[in-house]
């Protein structure tokens, strides 16, 4: 297929999410129907030309097209097909159009199913995609455009940072980008509420399933990103208060608060000012995490020193986007009617301090992350903020944070009393300062136990409020299944999410137990670690399609039996120069044997040998979590306000 | 035996758009570290146990966001051998950090020290539930007076604005 084809698509892309921009606004604003009608059309048209745009990438990917200087610079003809799809967006220019074909993706979802909406106000939500599209898109033809060619085509391309050649790393950019992006819908429909000047339950039920689909997303893009530094970095972190890594957890907290905040407004119209800001932050954030930090303002000397126009562009459109929303809410939001009472004690009351915590812990983490920078900038002092300095702040937010999780959907709305509740719940408590002391003092570690009993709280408590309203143990069982079973399944999803993050903190605790050895063996001789017997059985050569990988063969066994027979290597890339180890990971759930392969010496080859407890927990919880929150997203009742098809974000 | 690591930025271009591509995925700016080297580690686990602490504690200069105990660049293994030997020689973790910060200043420390720069910084998670407790005071506050015992004329009002909202949410 031709190149030209998919440049010419995303200029058109271009004028149509323009055209939709201008239709949807200023249609809305002068009160002309047949412009407002047209704003769908051009939705579906602009997804329809970025989707040729980026199918045209992604052949020309498949067939290596070297004429292409982004493939170019980004495959090779031996890759394995796979990671020729994937490769697609696996560098600057293809991610960039990813980004904005999942946004056209979301404009063509608002459009399809956004029927019942009131016309103005679909009108303006497209019409706000439109325009933030078409910034976007501008950005992408004039300073990152991927259909750029050379002449004359090399034999071969570059090759790919074989980091990226990985399964995990493959599905992650299209996972989080979803979650980033789908974060537009409900900042669209909050710019346009505060442009129509109203904001009532109907805007609630509108915007917490979208809100609800992208988060969703974001928690699995961001347990996927970190399961990723697990298993391919070698040495066995998870989370590394890593300015990128943060740069998406920012969005997936405020974008927390705001799923919480949502159902306020559906149910009780109340918190509707902090509604709007909240889906006006979360995608702000999201726009940093995916933009500022690759124009280099928060890394330093790289991308920025790279391409100084793309960062200023870059900046100049974030400012806009950003700034006008910002702008709009001063001025439109005190008109807002405030909504309905509640005192501190209530339903209410527990997701407002939910909110509090939430945003106390993504303003911390944002200090943490942009700190450094703003002292060189005042200062020329030069300091770092690294993992230490995130542990201490963050985790103590956590713990009142984990203490409400559970007690706030016990709460009855408006008002209600903590006592009656706290006894509803001694159960739970018990268990948790049981296993907490247990531990706690298995370990010689305060702080493990603390988590530990965090871990049972969140587990146990989650299904406290379900235990109540089935009445179990004081009605037959069989009645309490029939009420089980009968209960709306957004109560489950609430149920099942606050659960996976119970599941996630064990998970946590469970690496602060991690233990690692570093050893040089020959092969054939063994080592004892953790209560295995770790043998070198031998080292070997293995063939790669673009890679040849050194091998070695560890059994690991425990009383004389083998409980695993693990294969780490280290795979060397001859185009891209370049080693990367493959860690081999044996799991029961509960544990995870984990070796990683370093140079050889003299005939001994260094090994790295963990053992984690409960490592998968961390993202067995994580996506035990987003199955909460899809389970809530298929309750009836939000496909009755707002017929929103779950299929509609699979897509997405 | 020098350990190879992922090609840095700065040595080249095409390295830097990978490593931009990895940033973009919102993965973790570290280059795949190998494994250290055994050798490097003390005999006694206590005191390795100690050096390992310290130097999770201490920024690799030369890296993104890395301690020097994760990266695999040599300044980080020279000073992880700095570290192990003046552990070994009986230096307290305070002594072993002082000599970092006095040679290569507060740059080196991932947990900043508190002082003027950093008061902000150290201050900002009470400053964050200080301004929430505070938009929440005035929120509530804006309110009518909470609803203890609510008169029967303001329960038949709140009863009204509640059937207004949710009886016809499109007008």
């Amino acid at each position: 297929m031709n190149p030209e084809l998919g440049h010419f698509a995303l200029a058109l892309a271009v004028c149509l999410a323009a055209a939709q921009g201008i239709f949807g606004l200023m249609g809305a604003q002068a009160r002309r129907e047949p412009l407002m009608a047209a704003t769908p059309a051009l939705a579906v048209g602009q997804l329809i030309a970025l989707g040729t745009a980026f199918f045209t990438l992604v052949w020309c990917n498949v067939v290596s097209d070297f004429s292409v200087l982004n493939v170019v610079q980004n495959s090779q003809a031996a890759k394995p097909l796979l990671y020729k799809i994937t490769g697609t967006w696996g560098n600057h220019e293809g991610s960039i159009l990813l980004w904005c074909f999942i946004l056209a993706l979301c404009g063509a979802a608002v459009a399809a199913f956004g029927q019942d909406l009131p016309s103005s106000l679909r009108a303006r939500v497209i019409g706000v995609l439109g325009a933030t599209s078409a910034g976007f898109l501008l950005f992408a033809l004039t300073e990152s455009n991927p259909f750029l060619r050379v002449w004359p085509p090399p034999p071969d391309g570059q090759g790919m940072n074989p980091l990226l050649e990985d399964p995990g790393l493959a599905l992650h950019p299209p996972i989080l980008y979803a979650g980033y992006v789908g974060f537009a819908i409900p900042f669209a429909f909050g710019v346009a509420a505060l442009i129509e000047g109203r904001i009532d339950a109907l805007w609630g039920r509108w915007v917490r399933p979208w809100a609800l689909g992208a988060w969703c997303f974001l928690t699995g893009g961001i347990a996927l990103g970190s399961w990723w530094a697990y298993y391919e970095l070698g040495w066995g972190g998870f989370w590394f208060w890593d300015p990128v890594e943060n740069a998406s957890l920012l969005p997936w907290l405020t974008g927390t608060a705001l799923v919480h905040s949502a159902i306020v407004v559906e149910k009780r119209e109340a918190l509707k000012v902090w509604t709007v800001l909240l889906a006006i932050a979360t995608f702000s954030l999201s726009l940093s995490g995916t933009f500022l930090v690759r124009s280099g303002i928060l890394n330093s000397v790289h991308a920025f020193a790279n391409d100084p126009a793309r960062g200023i562009f870059i900046l100049a459109l974030l400012g806009l986007v950003i700034g006008s929303a910002l702008v709009l809410f001063a001025l439109r939001a005190p008109a807002l009617a405030p909504g309905g009472l509640f005192s501190p004690i209530s339903r209410e009351g527990a997701l407002v301090f939910n909110n509090i915590m939430l945003c106390a812990i993504a303003a911390v983490v944002f200090t943490g992350t942009t700190y450094p920078m703003f002292v060189n900038l005042l200062t020329g002092e030069q300091i770092s903020v690294g993992k230490p300095f995130f542990d201490a702040t963050v985790l103590p937010l956590t713990i009142p944070l984990f203490a409400a999780m559970t007690v706030g959907p016990m709460l009855p709305w408006k008002r209600a009393a903590l006592g009656p509740v706290l006894q509803r719940l001694w159960w739970a408590a018990l268990a948790a300062l049981c296993v907490g002391f247990l531990v706690g003092f298995g370990v010689r570690d305060g702080l493990v136990g603390l988590a530990f009993g965090g871990a049972v709280w969140l587990a146990l408590g989650a299904f406290a409020d379900i235990v109540e309203r089935v009445r179990l143990f004081r009605l037959p069982l069989r009645e309490s299944l029939a009420r089980a079973a009968g209960l709306p399944r957004a109560a489950w999803g609430a149920t099942v999410a606050h659960l996976g993050m119970g599941i996630t903190v064990a998970g946590i605790a469970g690496m602060a137990l991690a233990t690692h050895v570093i050893v040089a063996l020959h092969p054939g001789e063994g080592v004892d670690f953790a209560g295995y017997h770790w043998q070198l059985e031998r080292l070997y050569d293995a063939p790669g399609p673009n890679y040849t990988a050194r091998v070695a063969e560890i059994a690991v066994e425990k009383d004389g039996r083998r409980v695993a027979l693990l294969t780490p290597s280290r795979r060397s890339y001859p185009v891209q120069r370049n080693t990367v180890t493959d860690t081999a990971i044996r799991t029961n759930l509960f544990r995870d044997l984990y070796a990683a392969v370093g140079e050889e010496q003299n005939g001994k080859v260094v090994l790295r040998l963990h053992r984690n407890p409960l490592a998968p927990w961390i993202w067995l919880g994580a996506l035990v979590m987003a199955a909460g929150g899809a389970l809530s997203l298929s309750d009836r009742r939000l496909r009755v306000g707002a017929p929103l098809k779950a299929a509609a974000m699979a897509k997405a | 035996m020098r350990r190879k690591r992922i090609p840095s930025a700065r040595a080249q271009p095409i390295g830097a758009l990978c490593l931009l591509a990895v940033l973009l995925a919102a993965a973790p700016f570290h280059a795949a570290r190998a494994v250290s080297n055994p050798a490097e580690m003390l005999p006694d686990r206590a005191q390795e146990l100690r050096a390992e602490a310290i130097g999770q504690e201490l920024r690799c200069l030369v890296c993104q966001n890395e301690s020097i105990e994760e990266s695999d660049a040599d300044l980080a293994r020279d000073l992880r051998a700095e570290i192990r030997k003046r552990v070994a020689a009986g230096e307290s973790d305070k002594e072993v950090i002082a000599w970092m910060v006095a040679r290569y200043g507060d740059f080196v420390r991932l947990k900043p020290p508190f002082r003027m720069a950093t008061l902000f910084l150290w201050f900002s998670p009470a400053v964050a539930l200080a301004v929430g407790g505070i938009v929440v005071w005035f929120g509530l506050r804006r309110r009518p007076a909470p609803p203890q015992p609510l008169s029967a004329a303001e329960e038949a009002r709140l009863k009204r604005l509640l059937r207004e909202g949710l009886g016809n949410p499109r007008s």
